[in-house]
């Protein structure tokens, strides 16, 4: 495919204005270079040569935005993804989780939940699951039923089985799903303990007091003044001396808010709220 | 070349690239007055050593992989992370995006190559050598169709042809040249 479909900047500045008034998805403060991407490749896939005709479906055709959404979005994700960050948490941060009663996590921007169900099997392998309340939320609901499914394509389980041995997982990773014809079900004692629900990172508000937060790989698609406003949201969803997760090659150094944390794990990017 | 003419050298590689790549950090003359970014088609969920590999000749010359949003600088080289790929934001900060594979490969060649004309236009020079697949050929286009400098390894010196040639056949404006030109074209770069 890539990008065959030329797009100038100002024809995304008007594209995203068009979503925000039709539609109220404000994607100002996404990263253009991969925003400009994102949108090309809807271009091409939906078989439109010019500006134009993206702008006439999404004001004119009601079932296109759907599907304009859904394809917009990255919705790419693996189980036991970075093997280095689920041993980090394994080892440095699942064990202080345990001296709370009731453990609440946050798993923001969970795409089709591959790593809400590798946080899940880390937390019952510590014997923490049943106390634990997950929240896993996106912007996109096509994403949150596929996540509420749990269903994995099989082709991708030993990947990740490799994935889930080299985090310092120790069962038989086939304990965790039921395989059936092309695809692997996750149990549903690990779909019961999820909450999904759609939440944006970029209008909504705090909604619950957690100790654990994950955001991996998400805030990538912001500008630095939506990072700023992201990383704010979490520190105050975060109780005192809550933990914060992004991706390994995220960073909190470019917020305003980066002192009010500490990085436990400066590898695996694992921060700590302080009090 | 005159002084200042590129700002970003951007280089492309995937089997049999590693021994040129570090020939060509080896011809950098530091301080270098603009930034280096390296793609490799490269393993994911390992632990990676490649920032080593690549920088161990040239102790004063420090090879990194970015965070995402960090600013792009002069007299710095700059790795691709395993598992993502690397676009360039306008305000010259690098931007990670952890989308569909693009020429099976995840960094992809073609992404940064791509994001790099866009931002960079006649100020960027595009390096692609040795390796096996179609990858960067038509981000060489890009560079070239936007007033930069493409220059691919001389297929008959690669040890994989594959992806040379075919950005050979794809780009008639881009130069043939040997690991040996390339370097001594990096060395003489904005001086």
């Amino acid at each position: 495919m890539d990008s065959q479909t030329q797009l100038t900047a100002e024809e995304l500045n008007e594209i995203i204005q068009l979503i925000y008034t039709q539609h109220g998805y404000d994607f100002s403060d996404y990263a253009r270079s991969s925003l400009l991407r994102r949108v090309a490749r809807c271009m091409a896939i939906a078989e439109f040569k010019t500006s134009y005709e993206l702008k006439y479906h999404l004001i004119n055709d009601k079932s296109f935005f759907a599907w304009f959404l859904e394809t917009l979005t990255v919705n790419v994700t693996e189980m036991f993804r970075d093997p280095i960050f689920y041993k980090e948490l394994r080892e440095k941060v699942i064990p202080t989780l345990a001296s709370y009663p009731i453990i609440k996590v946050w798993h923001a921007g969970c795409a089709t939940g591959e790593e809400v169900y590798s946080m899940a099997i880390l937390l019952q392998e510590a014997g923490l699951l049943s106390r634990t309340k997950m929240y896993a939320t996106d912007l996109n609901p096509v994403n949150l039923e596929r996540a509420r499914q749990g269903i994995i394509p099989l082709k991708q389980i030993k990947e990740y089985t490799t994935n889930y041995i080299k985090s310092g997982g120790k069962n038989d990773f086939s304990a965790y799903y039921t395989a059936q014809y092309d695809n692997a079900i996750i149990h549903k004692e690990y779909r019961e303990e999820v909450v999904f629900a759609r939440h944006n990172l970029a209008v909504d508000q705090v909604f619950n007091e957690f100790q654990l937060i994950c955001c991996r790989n998400v805030m990538i698609y912001f500008n630095q003044e939506l990072q700023n406003r992201a990383v704010h949201l979490f520190h105050d969803s975060l109780s005192p001396l809550g933990y914060l997760a992004i991706g390994i090659k995220e960073s909190l150094l470019f917020t305003d808010i980066k002192e009010q944390f500490e990085a436990i794990s400066p590898l695996a990017r694992i921060y700590r709220r302080k009090k | 070349m005159t002084k200042n003419n590129v700002d970003i050298v951007v280089i492309g590689g995937s089997a049999g690239s590693i021994p040129v790549i570090c020939e060509l950090i080896e011809a950098l003359l530091s301080p270098f007055d603009f930034a280096v970014v390296i793609v490799i088609h490269r393993s994911k969920n390992v632990i990676s050593e490649m920032e080593q590999i690549l920088a161990v000749k040239r102790k004063e010359i420090m090879v990194k992989e970015p965070d995402d949003k960090e600013p792009i600088q002069k007299n710095c080289v700059y790795l691709a992370p395993q598992n993502y790929h690397l676009l360039i934001e306008e305000t010259h900060s690098f931007c990670l995006d952890y989308s569909e594979l693009v020429s099976y490969s995840r960094p992809s060649i073609d992404v940064t190559f791509e994001s790099i004309a866009e931002i960079y236009t006649q100020k960027a020079v595009a390096i692609l050598l040795s390796g096996a697949n179609g990858d960067g050929s038509h981000g060489m286009a890009e560079i070239i169709a936007r007033g930069g400098t493409g220059i691919v390894q001389e297929p008959s010196t690669a040890e994989y042809p594959v992806m040379p040639q075919l950005a050979l056949d794809a780009n008639a404006g881009a130069k043939a040249w040997t690991p040996a030109q390339i370097s001594t074209y990096i060395h003489t770069l904005n001086v």
